[in-house]
């Protein structure tokens, strides 16, 4: 049974971290970092070649995770598989207990590290929702029925608080609703404001919000995000803040842990996920200042 | 309109080596309109190709180089020249190429490269428009391609990359569903963004496809 789901629907306050695989084929370190995590957060999040570079495969990386006692979220973008493939991949988790699943449409290719890679996106979020549930009905996209017993899913995706038109967003948003998706973990959020704005809207859909925190490193890797992240935007004062700090990275866990409290105090969504972004090893300093 | 670019020369002259003897076959259609194959361009072909060793035998813009039967035709009246040439270097789309070199038994070459069906914004500027994905969708999005404004082809809403209206993909581009959305506002019909559709199914588009108005395939 998923842990993220039982959390969620029991209403606790959910916490969901992020792991990438390595760029090769030891996984020692991803392993050791989500090992610290064990007990202290729901679930962890194996990115499917994030920013559309090269990295082992979500999905092995996710059974490493299951065996190793740490209940995984298996990230699936469109970029890469054809429905066939998805398809497969998430019958594959299923025979590995895994239950949790994001569905993403991806990076596109062009803006990755293996730049001549065809692009896909045969399916997108919503499409890979939809693979999801015909899943769970016990067929396949094609009208074939499985063998044996029918998958299960608890199947999310991603939000991005500040997208401009959030209108537009929030459609996309209903679809995904439509199609399967229980819960979103959202793009980074930096100020209480923005989010509540959205909040505001989205919550009425019913689904569950687990809010992004992106732990800072500097000042300049701030407004590099605010120029180059689409949907981030870290406030003036934040930046200031970085900009004086002794140590930055210290500083920007602590402003992540302030973000935490906020929302969890001010009951403002379900659950927060943590994105490390290469930094996996700060994230139970995170949790430590944040109290949870 | 299909829009084709003209090959470097360099590949060109690569792909013509050995030969001594060729006959220009352009277009008076869409490689017209592209500059790619129209009489000037025909001229300019000869002109580089004679500084090259190479002898133009004949030139002939075709009314439609894609019109089989039409191009049998026309190559009829210069099948003397074509009995002498080493190859037909055909200045059209992909199509035309082969549309010339199924009426012939020497090779053809083709001198351009074909990128997309798009439009003429105005003299020399064309954009992607339609990629022929065979179950148009437009009537649900104002009239704007999903599939060939965005850049995922994405058919149920934007992804999340857009950055201050525009592409992820080419920051030159804006998101076609930021425009959808804009175009679905102004015509009043912002619902359309909300209609649920399967994924969209790919076996409309496996090629290659022929289509038969005589009820029987030619
Ligand atoms: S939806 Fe786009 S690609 Fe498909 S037929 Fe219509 S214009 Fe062409
Ligand atoms: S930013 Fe817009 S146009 Fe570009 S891939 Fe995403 S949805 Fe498509």
């Amino acid at each position: 049974m998923s842990k993220l789901k039982d959390a969620l629907e029991s209403k606790k306050f959910a916490v969901t971290a992020e792991v990438a695989p390595p760029k090769g084929i030891d996984f020692s370190h991803q392993l050791h970092c989500a090992e610290a995590l064990v007990g202290r957060v729901e679930a962890c999040n194996v990115t499917d070649f994030q920013s559309a570079s090269l990295k082992a495969a979500s999905l092995g990386m996710c059974i490493k995770l299951q065996q190793m006692g740490m209940e995984p979220v298996f990230q699936i973008t469109g970029r890469d598989r054809s429905r066939l493939a998805i398809q497969g991949d998430m019958l594959a988790a299923s025979a590995f207990g895994i239950e949790n699943i994001l569905t993403l449409t991806g990076d596109h290719t062009y803006v990755g590290d293996n730049r001549d890679s065809k692009p896909v996106f045969d399916l997108d979020s919503v499409g890979i929702l939809q693979a999801g549930e015909i899943l769970m009905g016990g067929n396949d996209m094609g009208g074939n029925a499985l063998s044996g017993d029918a998958p299960y899913y608890f199947m999310g995706s991603s939000a991005t608080p500040e997208y401009e038109p959030l209108d537009l967003h929030l459609m996309k948003m209903r679809k995904k609703i439509d199609a399967g998706a229980k819960f979103f973990q959202t793009q980074g959020v930096y100020s209480a404001e923005p989010f509540i704005r959205f909040m505001d809207q989205a919550e009425k859909y019913g689904a569950y919000i687990l809010a992004g925190i992106i732990p800072l490193k500097s000042a300049g890797a701030a407004r590099y995000m605010n120029k180059n992240v689409p949907g981030i935007n870290v406030p003036d004062d934040i930046i200031a803040r970085m900009k004086e700090a002794e140590n930055p990275v210290a500083e920007g866990i602590q402003i992540a842990a302030e973000m935490i409290r906020e929302l969890k105090d001010k009951q403002l969504c379900h659950g927060v996920h943590i994105m490390a972004i290469g930094a996996e090893e700060n994230v139970p300093l995170i949790l430590d200042a944040a109290g949870l | 309109m299909i829009i084709s670019q003209k090959k470097p020369r360099e590949e060109l002259l690569a792909m013509l080596s050995g030969v001594k003897k060729a006959v220009l076959v352009g277009c008076g259609e869409c490689a017209t309109v592209c500059m790619t194959g129209g009489d000037e361009q025909l001229e300019e072909m000869k002109a580089f190709l004679e500084e090259n060793g190479i002898s133009v035998l004949a030139s002939l813009v075709s009314g439609t180089s894609c019109n089989k039967l039409l191009v049998k035709k026309e190559l009829k009246e210069y099948k003397d020249a074509i009995a002498e040439a080493d190859c037909i270097i055909s200045m059209s789309c992909g199509d035309g190429v082969q549309t010339v070199a199924s009426n012939v038994s020497i090779a053809v070459y083709p001198a351009n490269n074909t990128m997309f069906l798009g439009e003429v914004e105005r003299v020399g500027l064309f954009t992607e428009a339609c990629r022929f994905c065979g179950d148009c969708v437009l009537a649900n999005t104002g009239a704007i391609c999903p599939i060939t404004k965005c850049a995922k082809s994405l058919t149920s809403g934007p992804c999340g990359g857009a950055k201050g209206g525009h592409c992820e993909v080419n920051p030159d581009n804006r998101c076609a569903w930021i425009m959808i959305y804009e175009k679905l506002q102004s015509l009043g019909t912002l619902e359309k963004l909300d209609i649920m559709t399967e994924p969209k199914g790919f076996s409309d588009s496996a090629y290659p496809r022929t289509i038969s108005l005589r009820g029987s395939k030619e």
